[in-house]
């Protein structure tokens, strides 16, 4: 069961050095653009901007491969659906068809389901390098902070701060229990369906009920300390701004208008080169 | 967010935390491609029933939203919006229910089991397949058979291991007014 999640990876870099909200905007308006936005040449600057942060980070490709690898096997597989169902889909949304290949009975090959495969892959894509620098470039207690700045209320962000305190308490939990039960023969690792659903109950009761005494613990500590007393909160891990953040929040900002303008100026959010 | 209690902001943490490991250790594969039985639902509507709407909603949203980043690099924002609304929805019947008296009863079973398939059968058919079609344009038969899929497992589950969850977790609690005095 070996474990691989991304987390906080410690560099010297640009994009270290900028604070935790100015990233957080960056992130939220990079996956606003390429959600709204199907065209191809917006698709292709965002997917060149952010390798071109991914090199500034520092961060090595081999640290983070293993997510890289995931999601690039999901997005293919997602796009083999994506044909199976409707080969024809692209056909319908840039309104020609150019058949390359007959193909055996509906599963033709025309150059606009290519073309419309191609820039859903793309658009799965792009998010990921600045997903995944976002996440390996802040630090979780800052992360908590810099949603608290954008507006999010600061119990909110505590939570979310609390969620990511906790992920490797649970797991040692959870893995404590399961070597437990398979030490008695109950595994959830094999055996048939049912009896692998039936054994997950084994697993899932205990890890319930130590997560409730434990959100009983942290919350009695956190009452006793006056957590929540206050209509504001003041951050340890806080950054202040500088100039190079607005200079970053400008940039990105820049960046989605015109995302947004190249994609609907024609009225149509999709790039026809038909 | 006045009224957002601290045992109910540990809880969405904590609970964010569980649905984040569930998803990525518990979940059983069926076989069938992209699909598997999805624990993390199980324990998201118990906790729905146990802290109400605001508190699931978040768990949903913050666990799933969290889940596709550390797993995958980045959210895939349709899905992660009906994990929020399923645990919300769910938490809706917290109150009538309230489990932390005890006294489990088949009616309120039936309640639990009605609501989770009707929230769920929303959620999966309906938001996350318009949701696919608006951000991503892919085909609308892809999208609704994918949440057909969905749902049908994640109802199933929610209404076998979730009700299970219940049932032992009252077992636990002494059932309200159930003292009574000695003559």
């Amino acid at each position: 069961m070996a474990v691989e999640m991304l987390g906080y990876i410690e560099k010297t870099s640009p994009i270290h050095r900028l604070t935790g909200t100015t990233k957080l905007i960056g992130f939220l308006l990079f996956t606003t653009a390429t959600m709204f936005t199907y065209d191809t040449r917006v698709l292709l600057v965002m997917g060149l901007v952010s390798i071109v942060l991914f090199r500034l980070s520092r961060i090595r490709f081999r640290e983070v491969r293993f997510v890289l690898i995931f999601t690039a096997l999901f997005v293919l597989i997602n796009a083999l659906a994506v044909y199976l169902f409707e080969p024809e889909q692209g056909v319908e949304i840039y309104g020609s068809r150019h058949v390359l290949l007959e193909g055996i009975g509906r599963f033709t090959v025309t150059a606009e389901q290519l073309f419309y495969l191609f820039n859903l892959i793309l658009k799965y894509s792009v998010i990921v390098p600045i997903a995944v620098l976002f996440l390996v470039t802040t630090h979780p207690t800052e992360f908590a902070s810099s949603l608290n700045r954008i507006g999010v209320p600061y119990k909110i962000a505590f939570a979310v701060s609390l969620a990511l305190r906790y992920i490797p308490d649970v797991q040692a939990d959870f893995r404590t229990i399961a070597n437990a039960q398979e030490a008695r023969g109950i595994a959830v690792s094999h055996g048939s369906l049912w009896q692998r659903a039936r054994n997950s109950i084994q697993i899932l009761l205990p890890l319930l009920f130590t997560s409730l005494e434990r959100i009983e613990t942290v919350s009695n500590a956190m009452d006793l300390r006056g957590f929540g007393a206050g209509r504001k909160r003041t951050w340890y891990n806080q950054k202040t701004m500088n100039q190079i953040d607005y200079v970053a929040i400008s940039c990105i900002v820049l960046l989605t208008i015109f995302s947004f303008v190249v994609t609907f100026y024609d009225g149509n959010r999709f790039y026809n080169p038909f | 967010m006045k009224g957002f209690t601290t045992k109910q902001i540990v809880a969405t943490g904590i609970g964010a935390a569980v649905f984040i490991i569930l998803s990525r250790f518990a979940a059983i594969p069926t076989g069938v491609p992209n699909t598997s039985i999805e624990t993390a639902y199980a324990f998201l509507a118990f906790m729905a029933v146990l802290f109400g709407p605001v508190t699931a909603g978040l768990i949903g949203l913050i666990g799933h939203g969290l889940k596709d980043a550390i797993l995958y690099g980045s959210p895939w924002w349709s899905w992660v919006i009906v994990s929020g609304f399923v645990g919300f929805g769910i938490g809706l019947i917290a109150n009538r229910i309230r489990l932390e008296e005890g006294g489990l009863t088949t009616r309120k079973i039936i309640l639990f089991n009605v609501t989770q398939a009707i929230v769920q059968a929303i959620g999966w058919i309906i938001i996350a397949p318009v949701l696919d079609i608006l951000i991503y344009s892919e085909p609308a038969n892809k999208v609704f058979v994918q949440g057909a899929v969905a749902a049908t497992s994640n109802i199933l589950t929610v209404g076998v291991i979730g009700t299970l969850l219940l049932v032992t977790y009252a077992k636990t609690r002494s059932k309200a007014g159930s003292l009574k005095r000695e003559v």
